[in-house]
């Protein structure tokens, strides 16, 4: 646990009567502290390329009036720093007149160990294993021009003081592995990208067999794309594999389930509460509470414990993600989804693992059904307008399906559809949930986020494919 | 008020000494300090206020051709002595890389130009308001407009950059931006749509009532989308989307991407890549260019260059570890252009809008679909489709694509150049995209 008083002119009690000075006519707020520590290593080009070690340190003070949030944060941890954010946030709020919210809910529950993963491990042991990525998929296929492979390692301590002393604490650990290879044969250059990750030690990803298997998928991955012909284009049916495709659902509608964007009416679910929004047969949830996940939290970063929120329960829309925020002037509860990617920036209501329950179909009967489509197993990012509700993908490994077979491999491409009607379109769910690997990280208004997400294979009726082939 | 230039000198200089004391063959240091604020409006009222004070320091330490970096957020002396160790110690076990070096002595700036980059007056809170209480009075005058967020930010950085080959330099710019985002709403159909302004003074900003009034108008120009069928067609890029292409080219000349050979563009210098119409640009000395510098990350000068002549490619951008790797030198390009653009073609914006019976014109792409390895693009999109030069209605849920390499040959520029953010781009066409839709 970090001591953020330890080096500082200001004590923890005179902090606590800035803090509840400040938010006295405010209806909530709190001072938030970050210590984070990084590190980076990169191998690139038969070469290390960078050993980067990163230490942060800085603190969040935030004060909310009405639907008006005043937020200022410094990296100098001091009397004067605190007190000029202080002043910053009351001239903003001059005439807030509210009653703070001291009522925050409590939970024992620990869904990752208390480590430091860049510590438990010499750099020298990493550096190892990066050349022996290198060197075994560079003897592996004679196409390999190409390794980049990186470990990156955190653990961010947090503490969040609330008026009248209340004090919330976390420390979370978060690794990520990532090979990426390129193959180049006759003039043809394809890549090939995985990777794994999660809140644990370096230790459970690292066993040999583990890393040959990230390597052996990237290869995969860029060999299938060697062979890949133009995409089609236009609407057709379209099967996604389970796991890692379900950043179809964190963009289709993941986003729009946000509290933010239902507040403020610009989200195209915002009046649709109740309703059928998917077919029946899909239940939704977002799970902030599975072990070691890239997405879990223990508290949130408000300092509500996480949960498992149900989004859609058999096609019908049953809850928004909150933070506190949006929960207060919609009248609910926050469900532990407030969140910020640092103490630089405001706390919004965001995913954390969001994932679609198992249906009872299998993905063989999923792809007979299909006369002419596509089979998308793998993507690269996502993007969604929250407004218009259309949403993109892009396919990093996807396969044409005629007359009920898998055909030939196809290249990159964006597959494009529209977030409240696409869960409609669902016409099969399968039996065959997967989480994703440990790699997403989300981006909402600057600001990123790690998170998880998993599905089984479903079928969807029509979405439009991005390709050339017309 | 930002940390002085003295404050910031002897920070980078005591992390040199400190270094080199430590067994340290060379060093490099960026101590940095920005502040600021920004104040959110929606729906005519105030929603946020942030005021954001970010001290740094990168690191960089060499031992021999061993290199490694740290950075950290936290500037005393205690704590970045506890960090150079660190960095030292971790430089000592990195594998040696015979490319890893500073910059050679002669190509880093001799002199800085004051290309005007920092206007000290300060904006307060109060003043923000009003602008922005203009903007979103302008922004709502249709009542089809039903919901308005807008953002004013001032920000002031300072900055020093020191080596250990005597390199000790630095200078404060600052940025006023502010940005308009509505929502419409007619029936079922809700649209969004933006607008927004950057400057490094204050008095060229765009005026509060511009602003909105232009992002009012376009997201208003988009409600009621139709969807249309896949086809081969004209594609003219707004000016706004035809920057990021670019960019794209950017990145694929980017001497990493060459000499790690995962750029459709490698080995493209000397060849003809652009139609024979085509120049682009990379001019870091405007007066007051948001992409405008003195030197770049490593201290390197940076002079203009013509990176595309008659569509032949001049110059990758080159760094120093990718020059070494390729045999050039460094031509001032380390963390990227500086002000890029396409140089104005010849024929006007009506003129190349009616110059296809039938074309799509493209607002807004959505999702990261160029892939610089083989050239190949696929990116959604929303626009319109324009018809013997007339807007006819708005198109949603499509997606184009194509490959950069075919695309460059068949671009056409319109002569309706602006210098509004630091890469900019006429209005362009593209005869042969395909179009994904029903």
């Amino acid at each position: 646990m970090s001591n953020f008083f330890e080096k500082s002119d200001l004590s923890r009690s005179q902090t606590e009567n800035i803090i509840s000075d400040t938010l006295k006519k405010c209806d909530d707020g709190e001072l938030y502290l970050e210590n984070s520590k990084s590190e980076s290593i990169l191998l690139d080009d038969n070469k290390i390329k960078n050993s980067s070690y990163s230490s942060d340190l800085g603190f969040g003070f935030r004060a909310v009036s009405d639907e008006v949030v005043a937020y200022s944060h410094s990296n100098e941890i001091s009397k004067n720093s605190l007190k000029k954010s202080s002043e910053n946030l009351m001239s903003t709020l001059k005439s807030a007149k509210g009653t703070y919210n001291k009522s925050i809910p409590k939970s024992n529950n620990k869904y990752y160990e208390n480590i430091n993963p860049i510590e438990q491990k010499t750099l020298n042991s990493k550096i190892k294993i990066l050349n022996s990525v290198n060197e075994y998929l560079r003897s592996k296929d004679n196409n390999v021009k190409q390794v980049t492979a990186n470990f990156n390692g955190e653990q961010k301590s947090i503490e969040i003081i609330r008026s009248g002393g209340e004090t919330l604490t976390d420390v979370r650990p978060l690794i990520r592995f990532n090979v990426s290879v390129m193959l180049e044969k006759n003039g043809r250059k394809e890549t090939g990208v995985y990777g794994i990750g999660g809140r644990q030690s370096y230790d459970s990803y690292l066993k040999e067999d583990n890393w040959k298997n990230v390597c052996d998928e990237a290869l995969r991955i860029a060999s299938v794309n060697l062979e890949s012909k133009p995409a089609p284009a236009g609407e057709m049916k379209v099967v996604l594999g389970p796991g890692w495709p379900a950043i179809l659902i964190h963009e289709a509608i993941g986003h729009g389930l946000e509290g933010d964007f239902n507040r403020k009416k610009t989200s195209a679910f915002h009046n649709l509460m109740g309703q059928k929004v998917a077919s029946e047969g899909v239940t939704i949830v977002d799970d902030g509470t599975l072990d070691n996940r890239r997405g879990s939290l223990t508290i949130d970063d408000e300092g509500t414990p996480t949960e498992k929120t149900v989004l859609i329960e058999n096609g019908i829309l049953k809850n928004f993600m909150q933070d506190r925020l949006n929960a207060r002037l919609m009248k609910t509860k926050s469900t532990g989804s407030g969140r910020r990617e640092n103490y630089r920036h405001v706390v919004l209501p965001r995913m954390r693992n969001t994932m679609m329950l198992n249906g009872k179909q299998t993905q063989d009967e999923m792809i007979k059904s299909v006369d002419k489509g596509i089979f998308a197993v793998s993507f690269g990012g996502g993007q969604v307008d929250i407004t218009s509700g259309k949403f993109v993908f892009n396919c990093t490994e996807a396969y044409e399906i005629i007359n009920g077979k898998i055909g030939s491999p196809i290249k990159g491409a964006t597959l494009i559809g529209d977030g409240p009607s696409i869960l409609k379109e669902v016409s099969m769910v399968g039996n065959d949930m997967m989480l994703d690997p440990g790699i997403g990280t989300c981006g909402k208004a600057g600001q990123g986020v790690p998170v998880g997400v998993a599905q089984p294979s479903i079928l969807i009726n029509k979405m439009t494919v991005g390709g050339t082939k017309l | 008020m930002v940390k002085d230039q003295e404050y910031l000198k002897k920070k980078a200089i005591f992390c040199l000494d400190f270094a080199k004391k430590l067994g340290a063959t060379n060093s490099s240091v960026v101590v940095s300090n920005s502040i600021s604020e920004t104040v959110n409006f929606r729906n005519k009222k105030l929603d946020e206020s942030n005021r954001s004070d970010n001290l740094g320091i990168d690191i960089t330490t060499y031992i021999d051709n061993k290199k490694s970096s740290i950075s950290s957020s936290n500037l005393l002396d205690d704590n970045l002595k506890t960090l150079i160790e660190k960095c030292v110690d971790t430089t000592k076990n990195t594998p040696k890389d015979e490319f890893n070096s500073l910059p050679d002595k002669d190509l880093l700036a001799k002199k800085i130009i004051d290309l005007n980059l920092y206007d000290e007056t300060h904006l307060e809170n109060e003043k923000k308001i009003e602008y922005l209480q203009k903007l979103e009075e302008s922004a709502s005058i249709n009542k089809k407009i039903v919901n308005t967020e807008s953002s004013f930010s001032e920000n002031k950085s300072n900055f020093i950059l020191a080596n250990s080959e005597d390199f000790c330099n630095g200078y404060k710019t600052s940025s006023f931006s502010a940005s308009s985002v509505t929502v419409a709403q007619d029936g079922q159909s809700m649209e969004r749509d933006y607008e927004y302004s950057s400057k490094c003074h204050l008095q060229d900003m765009r005026s509060a009532e511009d602003l909105g009034k232009m992002a009012a108008n376009q997201t208003l120009k988009k409600l009621n989308p139709k969807k249309i069928g896949s086809e081969k067609i004209t594609i003219i890029f707004d000016k706004r989307i035809a920057k990021g292409i670019l960019n794209t080219f950017a990145n694929a000349i980017s001497s990493s991407s060459i000499s790690r050979g995962t750029s459709f563009l490698k080995g493209k210098i000397d060849k003809k890549i652009f139609s024979d119409s085509i120049n682009i640009f990379d001019k870091p000395d405007i007066s007051k260019g948001l992409g405008s510098r003195s030197f770049d990350s490593e201290g390197v000068k940076t002079d203009t260059l013509k990176l595309v002549e008659e569509g032949v490619l001049n110059h990758y951008l080159v760094d120093t570890y990718n020059g070494r790797k390729l045999n050039l030198k460094s031509n001032g390009r380390s963390g990227g252009t500086s002000n890029l653009y396409f140089d104005k073609g010849k024929i006007n914006y009506k003129d190349l809008l009616s110059s296809h019976p039938k074309s799509l014109y493209i607002t807004e792409t959505i999702g990261h679909g160029s892939n610089i390895v083989t050239g190949d693009y696929s990116v959604g999109a929303t626009g319109f489709l324009v018809e013997n030069g007339e807007f006819k209605y708005p198109i949603n849920e499509i997606t184009i694509a194509g490959n950069f390499k075919e695309m460059f040959k068949n671009i056409t520029l319109a002569n309706d150049l602006e210098f509004e953010y630091s890469t900019n781009s006429p209005t362009m066409m593209i005869e042969g995209m395909v179009v994904a839709g029903k």
